[in-house]
Parts: C-alpha cells; sequence; structure tokens
C-alpha cells in the first residue's frame, strides 16, 4: 500500500531542474506527479515516475544526489470537502502530514493526492478502516 | 630508511657548528655579490663577521616576497648568468611570479635532498614512482623526479592533469609510490572509482604528498581510502622547492627539517622577534648551501611549530609541525582570525559531507559574513527539507566552536567544488575594504 517516490537535492542554479527532466525524458521516464520544496538556498524535487529504477539510475549516472522515501497515494473525492474528509480523519488520529501534493491524473471521478507521514503503516491502517481508497504502487506509477 | 647516516643524524652540536661555518660563509658570499643584501645589511647595520654564534642570525635582515618582487627576474642572483643551469618560477596569485635559479651544484644538493626525502616517506630504488607533481617551472615535477632518479627508484614523469589516464597507468604500470598534492591522491582515488578501478588493489604502499596545507583527518582519509602510508612534505621555490623538510614514515609526527642546508626559525609575525622552540608562528628560512639564490631569513607566511626533540627514527634534525595556515591567507573576519584549514579539520570528521569547500567571506552592513559551501553525501540527503537543513546546523555549531566565529553552511550538489589538480583554492573574499 505505499508508493516510491524519488527526491532530488537541487542547488539553487539556473538550468538545473531543466537538467533533471532533460535526463529523465532521455531515460524514457515518464513523471507522473511532482513536488518542489524550496528554501532560500537549495531545494527538494519529489517525484513519483512510471520507472524508479531507470529514473534513479539515470539520475546518478548524471551526478544527481537521489532518495527514495515511501509515500501513500490516497484517492480523493473530486468535490468540495473531499479532501477535508480525509485530513479529518488523519488528525483525529494524531497522524501528522510532512507534506502533500496532488497528482494531475484522476482515476476516474477521483482526484489522486500523494501524502508523506511519519507514521506510515498506522495512517494506511486508519485511511482503510474509514474506506478511504489508498492506490498500490503499481496502479499509481502507470496512471 | 635514512639516506644520509652522517648528517641526518649528526649530534646537535656538531650540526650547529657546521650550520654556524655555513651561515658565516653565507653572509660574506651575499653581502659581496647581492646588491640587495649589501643595502639590507648596511641599514642594519650589520656585517657578515659580526656572526660568531647561531644566536646572531636574529640581527640579520629578512627577506620578503615583496623583496623577490622588486628584485624581479634576475636582481636577487648570487651567481653569474653562465653558471645558472635552471630557472623555476612559484605561481603567483598576485602579480609577477617569482623567480629562482639553480646552478650546477644547487641542482645537485636538491637531488640529494629529495633522494633524502622519499627515503624517510619510505621509498627504496625497487620503487615505481608516479608523479603526478606539475613538470614545468614549478618546483614539484622536476623535484620529486631529480630526486627518485638520484635515490635509483623508476619514475613515471605524470605530471598533473589527465587524471583518467593518470588511472590507466597506474593500472598498468604498477607504481608503489605516489607522489603528489593531497588533494590530488583523493581526487584520483574518486576518479579511479568512477573507472571501476579500486584503489586498493593498485600496488601503491607510500604517498608523499605537499604542496598546500593538509590536515590530520585528511590523512587519515587518504590512509584509508587509498590504502597507503601518506607522509608530509615541505619545500617552496624560494627556498629550493620540495625537500626543505619531510616527514619519516616510522614516527609521522612532524618534518625534519634539513638543517644542514636551511636553517629553520619561527617568529611572532607581528613584531618579527624570534619565538623559542615549541611556540607557534610564522617560519623563517635561510639557505646555507644554495648558491644562485640564496636567502636570509625568509619570511615563508607559513604557520607552524619547532620541536627539537629526537625522532624515534633515530634523525636529530630539528621537526616543523603540520602547516596550520598562512600569516597572510589567514582571514580576519569581525577581528577572529581564522585558517580555512580549520573548516576542513571540522568536516574531515563527518559522514554526511564531503571535505571539500568554498569559503566566501563578504562585507554586508558594515558586518564581515563568512558563508562555506559543503558538498552534501547521498547519505545524509532524504525527502525532507528538515534533514538537510538539521545537518546545516550541525555543521553550523561545529564551525562556530572551533573557528569562534559564525559561518553560514550552504550544502551544495556533490563534486560541484572545484576539485583542484594543484593547489586548492578554497577562499573567495568580496570584501572591499
Amino acid at each position: 500500500m505505499q508508493v516510491e517516490q524519488i527526491s532530488v537535492f537541487l542547488e539553487n542554479r539556473a538550468g538545473r531542474l531543466a537538467e533533471i527532466t532533460r535526463v529523465l525524458g532521455e531515460a524514457g521516464v515518464s513523471i507522473r506527479a511532482l513536488s518542489l520544496a524550496d528554501t532560500s538556498d537549495f531545494g527538494i524535487l519529489r517525484l513519483i515516475v512510471n520507472d524508479n529504477d531507470k529514473a534513479k539510475a539515470a539520475l546518478k549516472e548524471h551526478g544527481f544526489t537521489v532518495a527514495i522515501t515511501n509515500v501513500v497515494a490516497v484517492e480523493v473525492e473530486d468535490r468540495p470537502g473531499g479532501l477535508n474528509h480525509i485530513l479529518e480523519i488523519l488528525s483525529k488520529d494524531d497522524i501528522n502530514v510532512e507534506y502533500m501534493y496532488a497528482f494531475v491524473q484522476h482515476t476516474g471521478e477521483d482526484a489522486v493526492i500523494i501524502f508523506r507521514f511519519d507514521d506510515i503503516d498506522s495512517a494506511v491502517k486508519i485511511l482503510l478502516d474509514n474506506n478511504i481508497k489508498v492506490l498500490e504502487g503499481k496502479t499509481v506509477y502507470t496512471l | 630508511m635514512i639516506r644520509d647516516e652522517e648528517f641526518e643524524t649528526l649530534p646537535r652540536k656538531a650540526l650547529e657548528a657546521i650550520k654556524l661555518r655555513r651561515l658565516q660563509h653565507l653572509a660574506e658570499r651575499v653581502y659581496a655579490t647581492v646588491p640587495f643584501y649589501k643595502k639590507a645589511f648596511d641599514e642594519k647595520g650589520v656585517k657578515p663577521d659580526d656572526i660568531t654564534s647561531l644566536e646572531d642570525l636574529q640581527n640579520l635582515p629578512f627577506t620578503l616576497k615583496q623583496d623577490l618582487r622588486d628584485n624581479y627576474p634576475f636582481g636577487m642572483f648570487a651567481s653569474p648568468m653562465e653558471d645558472v643551469v635552471r630557472i623555476h618560477a612559484s605561481s603567483g596569485t598576485t602579480g609577477k611570479p617569482t623567480v629562482v635559479g639553480y646552478t650546477r651544484q644547487d641542482i645537485d644538493t636538491w637531488s640529494e635532498l629529495m633522494a633524502r626525502t622519499l627515503a624517510a616517506a619510505g621509498t627504496h630504488k625497487e620503487d615505481i614512482v608516479h608523479n603526478a607533481y606539475g613538470y614545468g617551472l614549478f618546483t614539484g615535477g622536476l623535484g620529486f623526479h631529480y630526486g627518485a632518479e638520484r635515490l635509483g627508484a623508476s619514475v613515471i614523469p605524470v605530471s598533473g592533469g589527465n587524471t583518467k589516464r593518470q588511472v590507466l597507468l597506474m593500472k598498468d604500470f604498477g607504481p608503489t609510490v605516489l607522489t603528489c598534492t593531497p588533494s590530488y591522491a583523493l581526487r584520483l582515488c574518486e576518479v579511479a572509482a568512477d573507472e571501476g578501478v579500486d584503489f586498493k588493489s593498485l600496488k601503491f604502499r607510500l604517498g608523499v604528498c605537499g604542496a598546500e596545507p593538509w590536515s590530520e583527518h585528511m590523512r587519515a582519509e587518504i590512509e584509508n581510502k587509498l590504502g597507503i602510508d601518506a607522509v608530509d612534505i615541505y619545500g617552496l621555490s624560494e627556498i629550493m622547492g620540495p625537500g626543505v623538510s619531510v616527514e619519516c614514515v616510522e614516527a609521522k609526527q612532524g618534518l625534519h627539517v634539513f638543517e644542514d642546508h636551511f636553517i629553520a626559525e619561527i617568529i611572532d609575525p607581528g613584531t618579527g622577534e624570534v619565538l623559542p622552540y615549541g611556540e607557534p608562528g610564522e617560519l623563517v628560512f635561510t639557505t646555507l648551501t644554495k648558491e644562485a639564490f640564496p636567502l636570509i631569513r625568509y619570511r615563508t607566511r607559513d604557520l607552524s611549530v619547532l620541536n627539537p626533540e629526537p625522532c624515534k627514527c633515530g634523525r636529530t634534525l630539528v621537526r616543523m609541525g603540520r602547516i596550520t595556515g598562512r600569516s597572510d591567507d589567514m582571514l580576519i573576519i569581525r577581528g577572529v582570525n581564522v585558517f580555512p584549514s580549520q573548516i576542513e579539520s571540522v568536516l574531515m570528521g563527518r559522514k554526511d559531507v564531503a571535505p571539500y569547500y568554498m569559503l566566501i567571506v563578504d562585507r554586508k552592513e558594515h558586518m564581515d559574513t563568512l558563508e562555506a559551501e559543503i558538498e552534501i553525501n547521498e547519505e545524509a540527503f532524504s525527502d525532507s527539507v528538515t534533514d538537510v537543513h538539521a545537518v546545516e546546523e550541525d555543521i553550523q555549531k561545529d564551525i562556530k566552536d572551533i573557528l569562534g566565529v559564525s559561518c553560514k553552511v550552504r550544502l551544495v550538489e556533490p563534486r560541484t567544488i572545484q576539485r583542484s589538480e594543484g593547489k586548492a583554492q578554497r577562499v573567495i573574499d568580496k570584501r572591499k575594504l
């Protein structure tokens, strides 16, 4: 019930982001979702891609610093209050969300949100107990 | 291994008698042949025959780098050009280079001292020396080359640069002794790994590293990563080049100064006063046997300390401590003396960053600012901004503890800080004073 996310360390230098997307493009890797956390002097690009091994190898070969983290992909009803419903469930059980970002792609009617939790196992259990749909990695990579 | 049993293990008294005799001869010679020294002696009111003991050296004038520039290119030579067989020049970071000359006898002396140096480091005539010091105007390459030949070792004059090809030669020729700057030793190891070569599988046994300041931490890193003994050597082209002093591989505790050829003093860089043994200060050298380019009390600007205790290797020669900084590279940040090598000592102890850094000094609103760019290691990186910030803050704290000034740490991507193939440039000072 977990999804692998690739993080890349980024110095704040012009063109560095484009180098990542170029490397991935040339390796035939497709980006499914991304978010960029930025601070005054560096950034961390977080990516969900269709082929983690290929992406990681290509980025490392080009000298990028890469980390792999497990995150959770959750289906969220695409209606007002849809995301809030899920966050309320999590908050009730004291599950802390470190960060989250949305998928561009929908699964039918629903939106997909990527969550990063401190305590990933409890979070997944609580979501499932509350009948929230959590997506498998293989589903997410090919969305 | 001691190459010259007689001169390297002389009783101190006998050694001092030789030093005095040679100093008296030197003073007479420079007074008679170099107009700069005649003038400098006269201005200080000293005559060569005033020297009756080694203490009288303190009364002689200093020679500064600026004096060499003022007499550019050949004004300090004490031999006619017809006797000079070689010219070298030091990389002048500011302005014109410093030019030095050698007679045939000087080259012979230098070769012999470099043979002593390599022997003290543990080199035998059966060894193959991979000499990656630059050949050319710089004294490193040719100094080691002549010394290795004099010792009877086989020398590969590979010089600096073209690192990938160096890795190929190291694999195919099986050299056992590596001579290069410490930062280049680590660079070679990095590139070897890129080329799929485990440095430890090579035949290297020893590294003879110098030409830039380095730390004990860096020695440990070189020894661990390369699987060799690494010893420190010291020299500067003004004095001769490499071969002024060297650590013995037996002790690795201080560099033996070849005192039968050079007198070392430690002075207070502010007052010029000679300091007693054991007190840190600026190194000053007097060349005793050089013909073409003799120098009296040359201020090196290198910071060190002298230890006259006999060494377990058997040498009686005074030992100088590892160079801890430059009296002129010393940065003064908000009134605090900062030596870039101190930053390195902080980084060397850590796993989350690489020991490469660039210091950026600036002045904002009348306040000095110090910033260090440091390469992050993959182990320290995660998806979390907080984690990366925590590493930055932890290093900032360590640096502040050691330097006494705060330094902003900015982590940068691996391998983005310039690797030097000669002397490492570690500071950018943007202050307009």
